[in-house]
């Protein structure tokens, strides 16, 4: 089991003839993932990597029945993308594109609610279930199946906590990269639910950044609802103190949005974390042991170099 | 004249209270084309000659150059007070001496000549200040009541934000802080925009007098205009003002820009006052490069913004200073690597360098050629410590194991971490 993606996700790749989407595309084929089209205005009809490209997304899952995409269109184009995907009814869209301006994301969130689709991003890494399904830009490598779920908004950050993991002989259900734009699809609090309700996922890895109030209002869901331990990381404790934090956005939301209000807020939400970005599965394993559930997540044996 | 006195004119006729528009945290979280920054910053005249153009109603003005051209734009506004302002991109301003109020021709000549080319220190410029080439001459206006108007976009509900508050002329997070009640805030729906009567709920509950409120609603529904028009990332005008006359106008103006959406606004790119920006991190954003300077002395290059700030955490932990924040991005070649390089060393404190990579999009033996090129180029000669993991990894460490360069190959960001700090540490004892 996993969240959002599995073997049987149908991927459309938008944007597919670009240097970058090839360059996943062949990534993600290498990896297993089902990619069962790509999409690009005007390329309709041609193939590339042996994947049948066509003009709009509707007439891609008509032929196809794709359930998801990825978007690696340009930032100019990618709302247009997302509002494409949403359109189609695909249940999970997944935007790696960056430098999407953020009032193009304030219309996307409009129009998506009320619709089915699920918005991961942008300007994330993408979703792995590892040995099943790789969407996005992460090197598959370093991820192990396995039973801890990791949600993070930084995407190199989640690679870190990844390779920690797995180096400790701990396998990852889902890995998540949410994006760290102010305004995006999927947050914490939706992916911890997911975690949740997944009978596999038996602990989550948390790892969130100074600005904003997510991580706070993360936490405090955990308290209230999570059944799972769940360790959390900050980054940018030692960041300069800037004098006006995410603007006077952070106005609005009350909170200043600082690593040590955060870290004290998961603190006192049960969340344990980790004091350095290199504790990360160290404070993992810790609590893990703690709730007996060590044995349950070692999934393989660990790697010494 | 009294000093009571000076305030009081100083009060009356004008303020001028700037934010700070550099939001360092902002920088690190938020990226942009404009690396670094994340936003656009403009001067305030700038900011207020694009008020004027979408009917946002404002004092009259003109920016001088030189001392000659301050005493002419007075001669050209109709008015018998004028206030000279210091354009900087840095609030505080008045306290640095930066704004004054003049109430003859001869006047204007004398702050603009005291002003022009004097460096301002303010709680924003750092110590060593900014020196002022622009000067904004407006008329003096007589003030009845000062507001705050602000519009954000606010990235719990996904919108654009209204806040407004009838405690103006002091900075917002300040009246949060002393008087939260003050504060009130609409949410925008994009469909509608700003609805005339959300803008009319807002000017009564921060008790605009009845008779002015659709003069607030306009200005408050232009504001949002051009909030949307120019993909602003802030526009706060602090204060606004009621005058004697029973006008409402933006005495201040401080209108930041959505980096990421500058590809759309030729007309605001071309606001860009390079004079205003760090010479390293505009050096850096030719690039593509987030530079950030800080004041330690261990270099960091580090790919991915939380990757970099956990970088710098880690080198704080094992008793490091870093010197800069620098993420070379997803996709970067060997050349913008060698420009980082070159970059972090141009930086004279730095002592040490330590490049954390987590190979992704970006491949490991792109970097290290990069790197190998870089400390040929620059003649390294502070100590070199890389971690490399991730796509293609084992080519990487074997193209720096076999460069011939000094490098310090380290297991882990924690272990790479603590070789820096104690190479730097010995070369500072010798």
């Amino acid at each position: 089991m996993s969240v959002f993606i599995n073997k049987d996700t149908k991927v459309l790749v938008q944007g597919i003839t670009g240097a970058t989407a090839l360059f996943h595309t062949k990534q993600m084929l290498e990896y297993g993932t089902k990619i069962v089209g790509g999409v690009t205005p005007g390329k309709g009809g041609t193939t590339v990597e042996g994947v049948p490209v066509f003009n709009t997304v509707k007439d891609a899952v008509d032929v196809t029945e794709a359930n998801a995409s990825v978007i690696y269109v340009p930032a100019p184009f990618a709302a247009d993308a997302i509002l494409e995907a949403v359109d189609a009814e695909l249940d999970l869209v997944i935007c790696i594109t960056e430098h999407i301006p953020v009032l193009d994301m304030v219309k996307v969130k409009r129009y998506m609610e009320g619709k089915k689709t699920r918005l991961i991003g942008p300007n994330c890494p993408g979703v792995i279930t590892p040995e099943e399904c790789k969407i996005g830009i992460m090197p598959g490598y370093i991820h192990k199946r396995g039973h801890v779920g990791v949600v993070s908004r930084s995407g190199t950050l989640t690679y870190e906590a990844v390779h920690q993991l797995s180096q400790a002989g701990i396998g990852q259900s889902t890995a998540v990269g949410i994006g760290g734009d102010p305004v995006n699809g999927t947050d914490f609090i939706d992916t911890l639910k997911a975690f949740n309700e997944d009978e596999d996922t038996y602990a989550v890895i948390m790892i969130g950044e100074i600005g904003g109030t997510a991580e706070e209002e993360a936490a405090r869901w955990v308290k209230e609802n999570m059944t799972k331990p769940v360790v959390g990381f900050i980054g940018g404790r030692t960041a300069p103190p800037g004098k006006r934090m995410g603007h006077a956005g952070a106005i609005i939301s009350g909170g200043k949005g600082t690593a040590d209000e955060k870290i004290n807020v998961l603190t006192e939400c049960g969340i344990k974390v980790a004091p350095t970005p290199s504790d990360m599965g160290a404070t993992l394993i810790e609590v893990l042991k703690e709730q007996s559930l060590y044995e349950k997540c070692k999934t393989h044996e660990v790697v010494t170099k | 004249m009294s000093k009571e006195k000076t305030k009081k004119e100083r009060n009356k006729f004008c303020s001028f209270v700037i934010k700070c528009n550099n939001a360092v945290v902002s920088n690190f979280t938020q990226k942009g084309k404009l690396k670094g920054c994340g936003s656009l910053n403009i001067h305030e005249y700038q900011g207020k000659e694009i008020l004027e153009l979408n009917g946002v109603s404002v004092p009259k003005g003109k920016v001088a150059f030189t001392v000659e051209e301050a005493v002419r734009a007075a001669e050209t506004l109709t008015s018998d007070v004028w206030v000279v302002k210091a354009q900087i991109h840095a609030g505080g301003r008045g306290k640095a001496g930066g704004v004054k109020v003049a109430k003859s021709l001869e006047e204007v000549e004398t702050y603009a000549s005291e002003i022009l080319g004097s460096t301002l220190v303010t709680h924003q410029t750092g110590p060593e200040g900014k020196v002022v080439k622009r000067l904004l001459i407006e008329e003096g206006c007589r003030i009845k009541k000062e507001y705050y108007i602000g519009f954000v976009v606010d990235r719990a509900t996904s919108r654009i934000v209204l806040m407004a508050s009838e405690e103006g002329g002091t900075e917002i997070e300040e009246i949060a802080e002393k008087y939260p009640e003050k504060i009130v805030k609409e949410v925008i729906d994009p469909v509608t925009g700003l609805t005339p009567f959300q803008a009319r709920r807002v000017a009564f509950a921060i008790n605009i007098p009845s008779k002015q409120v659709n003069k607030a609603v306009a200005f408050m529904t232009g504001l949002y205009k051009v909030f949307v028009d120019k993909d602003c990332s802030i526009a706060e005008i602090n204060p606004l003002v009621l005058t004697e006359d029973g006008n409402i106008i933006a005495l201040d103006a401080k209108l930041n820009f959505d980096a990421n959406a500058l590809y759309r606004h030729k007309d605001i790119v071309a606001y860009r006052d390079l004079d205003e920006e760090n010479e390293k991190e505009l050096e850096a954003s030719k690039y593509d490069l987030s530079y950030i300077a800080l004041n330690g002395n261990i270099g960091c290059m580090v790919n991915g913004a939380g990757l970099a700030m956990a970088t710098m955490d880690i080198v704080k932990h094992y008793g490091g200073e870093p010197a800069n924040f620098l993420d070379v991005g997803g996709g970067a070649t060997a050349e913008k690597v060698t420009e980082a390089f070159k970059i972090i060393l141009s930086d004279s404190k730095v002592k040490g360098i330590f490049v954390n990579i987590f190979g992704g999009i970006m491949k490991c033996d792109v970097i290290a050629t990069g790197i190998v090129e870089a400390a040929k180029q620059v003649s390294l000669h502070v100590p070199l410590v890389v971690r490399l993991e991730g796509t293609n990894v084992e080519l990487g460490k074997k193209i720096l194991r076999e460069s011939g360069v000094d490098i310090v190959a380290a297991e882990s960001m924690a272990d790479g971490a603590e070789k820096i700090v104690t190479l730097v540490e010995q070369g500072g004892n010798e």
